[in-house]
């Protein structure tokens, strides 16, 4: 896991916004590499890679899919050398004044977000409102004449916030939503190396989650799954969040999506496994949508059956976002084992309550 | 024949070795009321550079460098030693609630990284997450009784209620601009240190590294007392406003401008400087055409406040660098500023005598 940790810290002091995945794709892309027989990327960006079964052909699929894109910023204007910006993903703008982030303009330009003094605010805002995102501003430290040169209106911004180990074993930094399941995918091919599983395991590192779900709705065009699993995080209980249905305590255990999204059949099924290998887990309960890339991928072609297992972070969209180190080794451990079991005629087991 | 003038943006006086020293200090811990690790640097620092060097009942560093000629004049420098920051005041099992200490917006809060503890032990303080939130309730300020310094599953073994923390922010130079927690006034007491080296024969130069300015001012009090000065000057870090307002217009209040060279200060919420040396600050930089700006009379304040009325007065005038941000996760000085302010300094010691005095305020 140590190795797990270090690439996923790595992940964590990447940008990759929705729409801009690149720099984030090509560490998994290597990550990957070794892993698995095949590595193709989709027309919009998302990575494929394949671990070919050792049943015979045609095999079965399964899609893991994890979405890699980040939240962040884009210039929308510039003033006196400062950055007027909007978001991308949502962001709630109280977590923004004295947030380090990096512009991506002409080269990479760090800088921090700013929040100009009250009076220079509508009615000289007081200190116990929040200041509206369009009135902060990103301050590069530069002089006008060279953030002119260098930046323009469409340019990226990233957070730059890098990750920080807290005591027991958990984890801190920007976007853990979503590379914290992409750590999680990237240790189920691990465990999977050591397995003869049956089906083939397409693993996706898909695009635009936070924005569009276009890479939900298209890798599993391309791929065609009979199955398929979005890994994505969820909230973990602590400060600010509400004690309710919704939150789940941190480090202690996976999340087992379960509403209109999931197919009933797979959520039994990854339930029974938890249970059989004594991992600790909790219900999901997703009334009406699960918010990850199951609600992409489920609708896909002729639909497919789709399965959500999560981890909770703490601080959800901000910056210091924390996740359990054992979460996630546990969430990718219950997809290998998952794979490991699944016998050729699985689909043919699939089905619902009212099916004799 | 006309005054030889410098060229203080290409003064050998603030290079990379004392951009170095500043980062160190950035970088160091030291809130009001716990300013050991400053203190360490700076008695580190000093050592050779003072004739004697103690530290007071408060925490002061109190160092003198003797004048090598007569007349002498007694002058006081202050610097603060101390930052904003928190103090965790309840809380278990690695979340603690906090309170701040020092002028901090509370805004400025969520989603940082802290320092904890005296092993800057790593923290951060999180937000709901926006998922959870309501449009309303995004109008209104997160308060500070919500937030916690989150350290993790510790159980309460490494961090204690009572511990201070601060930004975690590490220093940087951002083309011409440096850029970091605390510079608020690590950029002082780094200018003091040098003007200890650089201290002129005929002044007696009483060095003043205070403790608590962001709480009341309180080591320059008994510094100013216990020096004796015949008259003393602040060195600070005043708030740059020089931001567009709202609606893209150039605001007329901006206290101070970034590139605008040392802010001499003539009124603020304790002090009104003494004009005798405001008008020495100003011939001075006019003397060796370095760039200087008067700050816009108005609030807020310097060790200058507790200096001048210690004794039966003492007459004071504050110079700060002006950066933008103060008391955030980080603050945005140039270096251009911070060489001026140095070269103000040195050459306004240089040609200050005891003639000055003999003008009645």
């Amino acid at each position: 896991m140590a190795e797990i940790k270090d690439f996923l810290k790595n992940l964590l002091s990447l940008p990759g916004l929705s729409g801009y995945e690149d720099p984030v794709r090509a560490v998994i892309r290597e990550a990957w590499q070794p892993l698995v027989d095949e590595l193709s990327v989709s027309r919009i960006g998302s990575l494929h890679g394949l671990k070919k079964g050792f049943g015979d052909e045609p095999r079965p699929r399964i899609l893991l899919s994890a979405h890699m894109d980040a939240i962040g910023m884009i210039v929308t204007g510039i003033e006196a050398g400062l950055l007027r910006f909007t978001e991308i993903g949502g962001v709630d703008a109280r977590i923004l004044p004295g947030q380090p982030v990096t512009v991506h303009g002409r080269r990479e330009l760090p800088g921090y977000v700013v929040q100009p003094p009250g009076w220079l605010l509508p009615e000289d805002q007081p200190t116990n409102k929040a200041v509206e995102m369009k009135y902060l501003f990103v301050d590069t430290g530069l002089r006008a004449a060279e953030v002119n040169e260098l930046v323009r209106v469409g340019d990226l911004v990233s957070f730059a916030q890098p990750p920080i180990e807290l005591t027991g074993d958990l984890l801190a930094g920007h976007s853990l939503d979503n590379r914290a399941s992409v750590a999680a995918v990237t240790a189920c091919l691990q465990e999977l190396q050591h397995i003869r599983h049956i089906w083939d395991v397409w693993a996706v590192a898909s695009v635009q989650e936070e924005e569009t779900l276009g890479g939900a709705y298209t890798s599993p065009f391309a791929i065609r799954p009979d199955l398929a699993v979005a890994i994505d995080v969820t909230f973990a209980r602590g400060p600010g969040s509400p004690a309710n249905y919704s939150t789940f305590p941190l480090g202690k255990g996976v999340t087992l999506g379960w509403g209109p999204n999931i197919h009933p059949a797979l959520y039994e099924a990854f339930k029974k496994l938890a249970e059989k290998l004594d991992m600790p887990y909790h219900d999901d309960l997703m009334p009406r949508m699960s918010g990850t890339d199951a609600m992409g991928i489920q609708v896909v072609a002729e639909g497919i059956p789709t399965m959500v297992l999560s981890m909770p972070i703490r601080y959800m969209h901000t910056p210091v976002e924390v996740v359990s180190m054992k979460d996630i080794a546990r969430t990718g451990h219950l997809m290998a084992q998952f794979i490991a079991e699944l016998p050729v005629d699985y689909m043919q087991s699939l089905r619902w309550d009212d099916e004799s | 024949m006309t005054p030889k003038k410098t060229s203080p943006s290409t003064s050998p006086l603030i290079g990379a070795e004392q951009i170095a020293l500043l980062e160190r200090l950035s970088n160091a811990v030291a809130v009001s009321g716990a300013e050991h690790e400053v203190r360490k640097i700076v008695m580190a620092e000093i050592k050779d550079l003072a004739d004697d060097i103690k530290v007071d009942a408060l925490g002061n560093v109190l160092a003198t460098k003797h004048a090598r000629q007569e007349p002498a004049l007694r002058v006081m420098l202050a610097a603060h030693m101390d930052e904003v920051g928190f103090m965790l005041v309840d809380g278990e099992d690695g979340l603690y609630e906090f309170a701040t200490v020092g002028g901090i917006d509370v805004r400025q809060l969520p989603g940082k990284t802290v320092l904890v503890g005296k092993d800057h032990l790593p923290g951060v303080i999180g937000a709901k997450p926006i998922h959870h939130t309501t449009a309303d309730e995004r109008r209104n300020a997160i308060s500070l009784d919500s937030l916690r310094i989150d350290v993790g599953n510790e159980n309460g073994k490494k961090v204690h209620p009572g511990d201070r923390a601060t930004f975690a922010t590490r220093f940087q130079q951002l083309g011409p601009s440096l850029v970091g927690k605390a510079l608020d006034d690590r950029l002082g007491v780094v200018t003091l240190i040098e003007l200890l080296r650089h201290a002129p024969a005929h002044i007696e130069l009483l060095a003043a590294f205070t403790v608590q300015e962001e709480v009341g001012l309180r080591g320059a009090r008994v510094a100013g007392y216990a020096l004796d000065p015949q008259l003393a000057f602040a060195l600070d870090s005043t708030p740059a406003g020089d931001l567009p307002s709202w609606d893209g217009a150039e605001s007329p209040r901006y206290n101070t401008r970034l590139d605008g060279g040392p802010a001499i200060y003539v009124a603020d919420q304790g002090t009104l400087s003494d004009p005798r040396l405001i008008q020495h600050l100003l011939q001075t930089a006019e003397t060796f055409g370095i760039p200087c700006q008067i700050r816009q009379p108005g609030g807020g304040g310097t060790d200058a406040g507790a200096i001048h009325k210690q004794r039966a007065g003492i007459p004071v005038v504050s110079v700060s660098v002006p950066g933008r941000y103060a008391h955030t996760a980080a603050l945005v000085a140039r270096l251009d500023d911070w060489q001026h302010t140095l070269a103000l300094m040195v050459h306004a010691l240089e040609r200050l005598t005891p003639a000055i005095l003999e003008q009645e305020r």
